[in-house]
């Protein structure tokens, strides 16, 4: 079988799975989010934290809760990696404490969704940090991420009220009725296709060049479900879904990229269910699809086709891909964990060919919502939508209205601060970064030195590594020493940023929302349930992350993928 | 509820039928290239800090030109600087121009208004007396007097007596209209002008208040406030602007790293032509032409607001009479009960009319002529005739004329007759008027004695006429997805003949203000937007409950302080153009938005490859226009960004071509024309440019 054909049928196979469940997991989660009941276990969690979950929250109660939440997070993943070095051995495995710039890092990371790692996950952190610190953390931001996109369709379907439900019983129901039953099915898959999970030591075995080398064992297969299910990302080990132990054959590799994008597409279903409209959030699935498959496709034509002699000869472009996947699978996992806010990598973005390497960069710049992480996906997507309708709405000659709610001054105000984010963090921080005398020290790919000698791949390393941290994706083009304390700081306050500051405008976009009187539909009102929105609101988001990056991907993978 | 009634023949209504659709019938307002010269002082001054800082993309483009000036200035030799500098300016200065050309046109209106509003001397009565002082002195609550050729010193209610008054000044109608104390046609303006009689008026505004004070403001734009829509839509192009001005100053560390550093004078230039100056430099012009198109019909809108509430609407209220109707019963038919002809009903129906100048009387002579050849026989003709006119109590009118004795009027008044006078009437004659009122129509009885005796012959339709093309019109209106709802003071029965013949979605009959008020609250309670009209003083809560309520010129002072938009014409089918107008305002500023935005992508592949060609020659493969020189790839789109506004200025003023259709059509189409037309544009446009450049010695 040709390459291409096998990576076309990889690609038929992952569409056809996640047709198979979008539809039932869809259905579920809107159940699980407008059910009445508690389960026994929930009960016992609320009794735990003294939250009432039938409380209604307005919207700054609710971002109080997703703040208070998160920021306990931070201090508490922050400390367990500060006192590593005094925890038991059988926990610690022997390893020291990790310095202040990089567990503040790592625990803004982890709990921003993100898993941006400027260290390496078996050198630096041992059983304690991993199961207890990072593994519990990828499982509820997880679950803040859907909260908050479930508070934001409440918004949408309630009217004359203010209030979008209860963050506790969102947060609870999410990992308990959600995450973990997935999860638990998952592991056993990984495991079944030999994914390691354990909390063996590490073993000393000999090389056959004669050397030593050191494994480390791990519950693997637990946490590598939800790196990919949570859009997580952060893997156990340094190589990520590279490494046998996490990632261990061609099936299993499929199996995760099901698992990174099952959540994100099903979400939109929940949102029509929710709204009650299931076309709404079929034009959503629609535009994500596109978007999705129409980068996956150009991804795969660039590394396939290659370029020069070379590349060409070995039958594309190989270099930094594991053979055991082949370019068409690993052309669809760059995509696909970098269109979502995952980052786990089966192959090492800075080795793919400089379009491809901008591919990549250009689908995090997207602001990561086709399909988006759990959760933030979809509100990203709403929050594009709003912006689509509120432009294209005039057109149709009315105050433009989604979903039946007006979007006026105040929405707009507030989509508008949301969109202005990202850019900022991105573009402030790469630009303070150039700028600086030091921080370019940690570019391995400098000019003259490099793989096209320019220095437009070192400058694509840093661009890359603050469009990863503010967009929360958290994978690496490597070739940057991140583990620097400006790095750590300013990624880290990225990563904090980036996942914060837009919520608290979702949230009260959802709460402005929620307030207002529902206007009825009628044969004037713009159809945001047709084709021709989501193909509106797929150029609109093309054109507008375009302008806003087109000159830093001019110097950086265009110049490079270009020559 | 009143009806209006205009001071104009019906048969000039009948001709030029009001609702005639007709395509594009929004479209007008005339753009005059002379007008762009006029109005460059305006745009000259506006180029104060003050005011540019109004709209944030043009304050920045203020800003860029400032700066490129500054640095022009510090190296004199450098003609690209200077090139760039020039059309920085130029790019201000026509958005300025823009807005000048808009608030020209207002400005204009407002002139012949002031000539109307000459300082008057008011004969205010004190007691008995009367004393002379100036219009400027009088005060709300003050009676004075107007007689023939006196101009109406201040706004007011005629509290005694009947006048025909002048008030051309204000409608450019030169029809007098009537003025009288009562009832809803009391209401007189400032600056009109008494043609006969004498009136008494009471004061209702104070001077520097009144509607032509406020008339002025409005044209002139001096009370303009953004609206809301505008507001919102000036946030998203700042937050644009914002992202813009990041990815642009963020740009130079990139470029040095790279070692292209750029000077600041590319940086101004790329800036400029990303952020959304089409749009920002138009928006308040097509804001301002809005108004004007409303003024241009002769609605005066009280707020921007109304107007774009207007493009919102969904729920219009239409009074029957005077806008569905033409307001008078008409005959339609000519019904003979068993054993007669409808000839002979004819035949005595005309000779019973000829002496009754009601409407209705004159339509049954021309429905006899018409329909039955019937030649229009004068009162003279028929000698010894004796005319039996209506009155209230026997409810029947007639003739007797050579041994004949004719007689047409309500069922039991004639049917009374005829028994009285020892005929027969007709078995089925209760049953054909019963079917007639049934349909919504009014019956009147025919009935003649003669050598054969009494007897009733038939029935004649008198039914309320729609007017042509109302139909049509509220098919449009529902593929908009707006409802209309007919109000009237008929029964049901009536109501609903004429809501099936006129093609209204519903209707509300005997309708009193308080259903009226009613209705308006429960559709709000919906969701929903309400327009209506009225002219009554009973109509004002309704008018202010409305979110648009158009008041008839006609009208009360208070129906006209109640609404946010009075129409001079007092027409009220204009409430369906006011729709279509408040929608292409929307239109047009989505249209221009998407085009200003879909532009950027073309200046990206002009001014990239021309920064960075040299530090990365793959990038010249971005240069797919070809352009000859970075210089002139960076001034072409400069230029292009400039002349752009120029060439959309008549677009902006006239409004983009609406025609009702349903929302899925209009985005299809306007995104074709507005958004694919403003991506590909300029490849076109900056291509041309950058040709005739490269012409200049010395660029190319």
């Amino acid at each position: 079988m040709s390459p291409v054909l096998s990576g076309v049928l990889q690609l038929t196979a992952l569409i056809a799975a996640l047709a198979l469940v979008y539809r039932p997991l869809g259905d579920y989660m809107a159940r699980v989010y407008s059910s009445e009941k508690h389960l026994r276990v929930e009960k016992l969690l609320y009794r735990t934290i003294g939250a009432d979950p039938d409380a209604q929250m307005r919207w700054p109660a609710y971002l109080r809760g997703v703040l208070a939440f998160s920021a306990v997070g931070v201090l508490f993943l922050y400390l367990l990696q500060r006192i590593q070095g005094v925890l038991p051995d059988s926990l610690s495995l022997g390893f020291t404490a990790i310095s202040p710039d990089q567990a503040f890092n790592t625990a803004a990371s982890f709990v921003a969704n993100t898993n941006w790692q400027s260290y390496s996950g078996e050198q630096a952190m041992g059983h304690a940090v991993q199961t207890l610190g990072l593994a519990v953390q990828n499982f509820v931001s997880a679950a803040v991420g859907i909260a908050v996109a479930v508070a934001l369709v409440r918004g949408f379907a309630r009217s004359r009220t203010g209030e979008l439900g209860n963050f506790w019983a969102d947060l609870v129901r999410g990992t308990v009725r959600i995450l973990i039953p997935i999860s638990v099915i998952g592991a056993l898959v990984l495991v079944a296709c030999g994914a390691i999970q354990n909390f063996a030591g590490i073993h000393e075995i000999g090389q056959l060049t004669g050397g030593t080398q050191q494994v480390g064992g791990g519950a693997v297969a637990s946490q590598e479900v939800i790196k990919e299910l949570g859009t997580n990302g952060g893997g156990y080990f340094n190589a990520n879904s590279a490494h046998p132990f996490e990632n261990p054959n061609a099936f299993s590799n499929l199996f995760e990229i099901f698992l990174i994008l099952v959540i994100p597409f099903a979400l939109t279903r929940t949102f029509g269910k929710l709204v009650g409209n299931v076309r709404q959030g079929y034009a959503i699935l629609a535009a994500m699809g596109v978007i999705w498959l129409g980068f996956t496709a150009l991804m795969m034509w660039t590394e396939y086709a290659g370029h020069g002699a070379a590349l060409q000869e070995a039958g594309g472009a190989w270099e930094g891909k594991e053979q055991r996947f082949g370019i068409g699978a690993s052309a669809i996992f760059a995509t696909t964990t970098t269109l979502t806010s995952t980052g786990a990598v089966d192959s090492f973005h800075s080795s793919f060919t400089g379009l491809g390497g901008g591919i990549t960069l250009l689908s995090m710049m997207l602001g990561e919502i086709a399909p988006g992480g759990v959760g933030s996906g979809l509100y990203g997507m709403l929050v594009m939508a709003i912006i689509a309708v509120f432009i294209a709405g005039l057109m149709v000659g009315r105050t433009p209205e989604y979903l039946g709610k007006k979007i006026g001054t105040r929405e707009i105000k507030l989509a508008a601060c949301y969109i202005l984010i990202t850019p900022t963090l991105v573009l402030g921080f790469t630009a303070l970064s150039m700028a600086l005398s030091s921080p370019p020290e940690s570019i391995l790919n400098v000019k003259g030195n490099s793989v096209d000698g320019s220095g437009a791949h070192g400058f694509s390393e840093v661009l890359y590594a603050f469009t990863s941290g503010a967009n929360n994706n958290g994978s690496a083009f490597a070739g940057l020493n991140a583990n620097t304390p400006w790095y750590n700081t300013t990624i880290g306050l990225a990563m904090l940023l980036g996942r914060f500051l837009p919520m608290v405008f979702v949230l009260a976009l959802a709460g402005s929302l929620a307030e207002q009187k529902p206007v009825p539909e009628t044969a004037g009102t713009l159809r945001t349930e047709k084709p021709l929105f989501a193909g509106l609101l797929v150029g609109a988001i093309l054109i507008i992350t375009g302008l806003t990056y087109f000159p830093a991907l001019a110097l950086g993978p265009m110049a490079e993928g270009l020559s | 509820m009143s009806t209006t009634t205009p001071v104009r023949t019906p048969s000039e209504e009948e001709t030029h039928p009001q609702g005639s659709p007709e395509p594009g019938r929004v479209s007008g307002g005339l753009f005059d290239p002379a007008q762009l010269m006029k109005s460059l002082p305006d745009a000259f001054r506006k180029l104060d800090p003050r005011v540019m800082v109004k709209s944030p993309v043009m304050f920045v483009v203020l800003i860029g030109s400032v700066v490129t000036t500054a640095l022009a200035v510090k190296d004199p030799g450098d003609w690209f600087g200077w090139a760039i500098t020039v059309w920085l300016w130029l790019t201000v200065l026509f958005a300025n121009l823009a807005e000048a050309v808009a608030e020209g046109r207002g400005k204009a209106q407002a002139d012949t208004l002031r000539k109307a509003k000459t300082d008057t001397v008011a004969r205010r009565l004190a007691g008995d007396a009367e004393e002379s002082v100036p219009g400027t002195e009088l005060r709300v609550g003050d009676l004075v007097v107007c007689e023939a050729g006196d101009i109406i010193p201040g706004d007011g209610d005629v509290v005694e007596g009947v006048a025909s008054v002048d008030e051309s000044a204000i409608t450019g109608e030169s029809a007098p209209v009537i003025r009288e104390s009562g009832g809803d046609r009391s209401a007189v303006t400032g600056g009109t002008k008494v043609l006969s009689d004498r009136i008494v008026i009471k004061i209702t505004t104070k001077p520097g208040e009144t509607f032509i004070d406020r008339m002025i403001n409005l044209v002139e734009g001096a009370a303009r406030q953004k609206t809301p829509n505008e507001i919102a839509l000036n946030i998203l192009l700042a937050s644009l602007t914002i992202v813009f001005l990041l990815a642009v100053i963020t740009l130079q560390p990139f470029a040095i790293y790279a070692g292209a550093e750029q000077s600041m004078i590319i940086l101004a230039a790329l800036l400029v032509c990303l952020i959304p100056t089409t749009i920002g430099a138009l928006l308040s012009a097509i804001g301002i032409a809005g108004m004007d198109r409303l003024v241009q019909r002769n609605v005066l809108a009280m707020s921007g607001r109304a107007v774009e509430a207007a493009g919102d609407v969904s729920t219009l209220l239409l009074d029957k009479t005077g806008t569905i109707t033409y307001g008078n019963r008409q005959a339609a038919e000519f019904v003979p009960v068993k054993g007669t002809t409808a000839a002979e009903v004819a035949d005595a129906a005309q000779l019973s009319s000829l002496a009754d100048e009601t409407p209705e009387g004159r339509s049954i002579v021309v429905l006899a002529k018409e329909k039955y050849g019937l030649r229009e026989r004068h009162e003279g003709e028929l000698v010894g005739a004796e005319w039996v006119p209506f009155t209230a109590q026997t409810r029947m009118s007639g003739v007797d004329v050579e041994g004949r004795k004719v007689r047409k009027g309500a069922t039991g008044s004639v049917i009374a007759w005829v028994e009285e006078q020892g005929g027969t009437v007709a078995e089925d004659a209760r049953k054909l008027t019963d079917d007639i009122s049934q349909a919504g129509g009014t019956p009147l009885l025919v009935a003649l004695e003669d050598d054969k005796g009494a007897r009733v012959l038939g029935v004649i339709h008198l039914k309320d006429v729609v007017k042509e093309g109302m139909r049509e019109r509220f098919d449009e209106l529902r593929a908009m997805g707006i409802k209309t709802v007919m109000i009237t003071g008929d029964n049901p029965l009536t109501a609903k003949a004429i809501a099936e013949e006129a093609g209204v979605d519903d209707f509300l009959a005997e309708a009193t203000p308080e259903d009226k008020m009613a209705l308006i609250k429960r559709e709000q309670a919906g969701g929903k937007l309400v327009a209506m009209t009225g002219d009554g003083t009973n109509d004002a809560p309704a008018l202010a409950q409305a979110d648009v309520g158009v008041a008839m010129n006609t009208g009360t002072s208070a129906a006209k302080e109640a609404g946010n938009m009075v129409d001079l014409d007092s027409n009220p089918t204009k409430l369906i153009e006011i729709v279509e107008i408040g929608k292409q305002l929307l239109i047009t500023r989505g249209a221009l938005t998407t085009f200003s935005i879909a532009n950027d992508v073309a200046k990206y592949f002009a001014i990239i490859p021309a920064m960075f060609a040299v530090a990365y020659p793959g990038l010249d493969k971005l240069n797919i226009m070809s352009l000859t020189s970075p210089e002139s790839a960076i001034l072409s789109a400069v230029i292009f960004n400039a002349l752009i506004i120029v060439a959309l200025v008549p677009l902006a003023l006239k409004g983009v071509r609406y025609r009702p259709m349903s929302a899925d059509a209009m985005l299809r189409r306007n995104l074709l024309i507005y958004g694919l037309g403003g991506l590909i544009s300029p490849f076109i446009g900056i291509k041309i440019i950058d040709m005739l450049i490269s012409l200049i010695p010395g660029i190319g």
